[in-house]
């Protein structure tokens, strides 16, 4: 920063000099943006950590070289993904990182030297960059969550049922998308060696809407059960989806489809070699 | 190179395949089996291939040409045991197999074989003679 290293770094004598008096004053600000949210102890264990960390990067960048701003970042990771959890906002985040900026400036107001202005100015500008590293992690932490939770709802969305010895069901529900077909189709597979089925239904009575690539993967799924030895019937059809379907000139060829779930039902239990009776005077 | 064995049960011949296969061992198969169905005069060929996890467009084929082989023969061909991945690595590329029966597994896949009247004829079935 300066070509002459004689009065050695101000600031960073001054951190050193007034760590607990700056914590101190720090955390308070901190308590007071924060509204109680969190105790003063708590915050005075990661703040007073962070302090300890930051000085040497301070005394590193006012001699001019490269700081190593790995410990630092990573306790500002570590204590933004538990502001997460806790369901602090970024701002509240990152103003408690900002907030030690006000505490120095105070400090420092008093003092007209340039030298140690420049410096103040130095340190306040890694401070945004570690507040703004605060929203990143933030924001990453917050992705990560919401990935888990499409990946569960997608689990979710998607049984496959036994329905008999040999018959299996997958009652689809929702709107179909390619990454949906492609989850009910791996899933429909594995559980057809798993039971040892050769039966399966396809029921789309939930489905919203078909298009042709939806179908394109329904087809496919019907193709890839048969080359495995298995059968597939679709079934649920509603007349809107029949109106589509036809519309679009989508052909299903020699694959059986069924108006309703019982009727694909009957029909495989009828190739499976079961009949269903009722018994006489045994009615309801 | 391994060559795929070829057993004889009754009037089936059971093809398990439980190596890596290579283009080199495909096209061994498909001579071996030929000579064997000539010899044999079997009726129904069953590829087991419950042990392969990977297919190419080439190893696809093979299934088809052995089909269309072993019909000259009178044979029918099922393929039993295909895994999910290789069921869907066979469809994004477009072979569906027509003309070649399949099953989920060994028992099945005899059970059909058995259905067509395979290996019940005169010269194989005991229960004929």
């Amino acid at each position: 920063m300066t070509a002459d290293a004689e009065p050695v770094h101000r600031l960073a004598g001054l951190l050193r000099a007034n760590g607990d008096t700056l914590v101190r004053r720090w955390v308070d600000t901190a308590v007071e943006e924060l509204r109680g949210r969190s105790t003063g102890q708590e915050l005075e264990r990661d703040f007073r950590e962070f302090y300890t960390a930051l000085t040497p990067v301070v005394e590193e960048t006012a001699r001019g070289g490269a700081a190593d701003l790995g410990e630092l970042k990573s306790l500002l990771e570590e204590y933004s993904r538990t502001r997460v959890k806790q369901g602090f906002t970024p701002s509240e985040t990152a103003v408690s990182v900002f907030s030690l900026k006000r505490v120095v400036f105070e400090l420092t107001e008093s003092d007209d030297d340039p030298k140690l202005f420049r410096e103040v100015l130095a340190f306040s500008s890694l401070l945004d960059g570690l507040g703004l590293f605060t929203f990143e992690i933030y924001a990453r932490a917050r992705e990560e969550i919401i990935n888990e939770q499409s990946e569960q709802l997608l689990e979710l969305t998607t049984p496959v049922v036994k329905i008999w010895e040999g018959v299996l069901a997958v009652p689809l529900v929702g709107t179909l998308d390619s990454a949906r077909t492609q989850v009910v189709m791996e899933k429909l597979l594995e559980a057809l060696i798993e039971t040892g089925s050769d039966q399966a239904i396809i029921d789309i009575t939930g489905v919203l809407a078909v298009d042709t690539q939806v179908a394109q993967h329904l087809l496919k799924t019907v193709v890839a059960a048969r080359l495995m030895g298995a059968e597939c019937v679709v079934s649920g059809i509603r007349p809107q989806i029949a109106q589509t379907i036809v519309a679009l000139g989508i052909e299903f060829g020699d694959i059986v489809t069924k108006a309703s779930l019982a009727d694909a039902l009957r029909h495989a239990l009828r190739r499976e070699g079961v009949d269903v009776v009722r018994q006489a005077g045994r009615t309801g | 190179m391994e060559r795929v064995p070829i057993l004889k049960i009754g009037g089936i011949l059971l093809v398990s395949i439980q190596v890596d296969l290579h283009d080199q061992s495909v096209l061994a198969l498909q001579e071996d089996l030929a000579e064997k169905i000539s010899a044999t005069g079997a009726h129904g060929v069953v590829i087991d291939i419950s042990a392969v996890d990977i297919v190419d467009s080439f190893i696809g084929r093979m299934f088809a040409t052995i089909a269309s082989l072993s019909r000259l023969f009178d044979a029918d061909t099922v393929v039993v045991g295909m895994r999910p991945a290789v069921a869907i690595t066979l469809v994004e590329l477009g072979l569906t197999l027509d003309g070649v029966r399949t099953a989920l597994d060994l028992e099945r896949g005899m059970e059909i074989l058995r259905g067509l009247g395979v290996g019940t004829g005169a010269t194989f079935d005991a229960r004929d003679a």
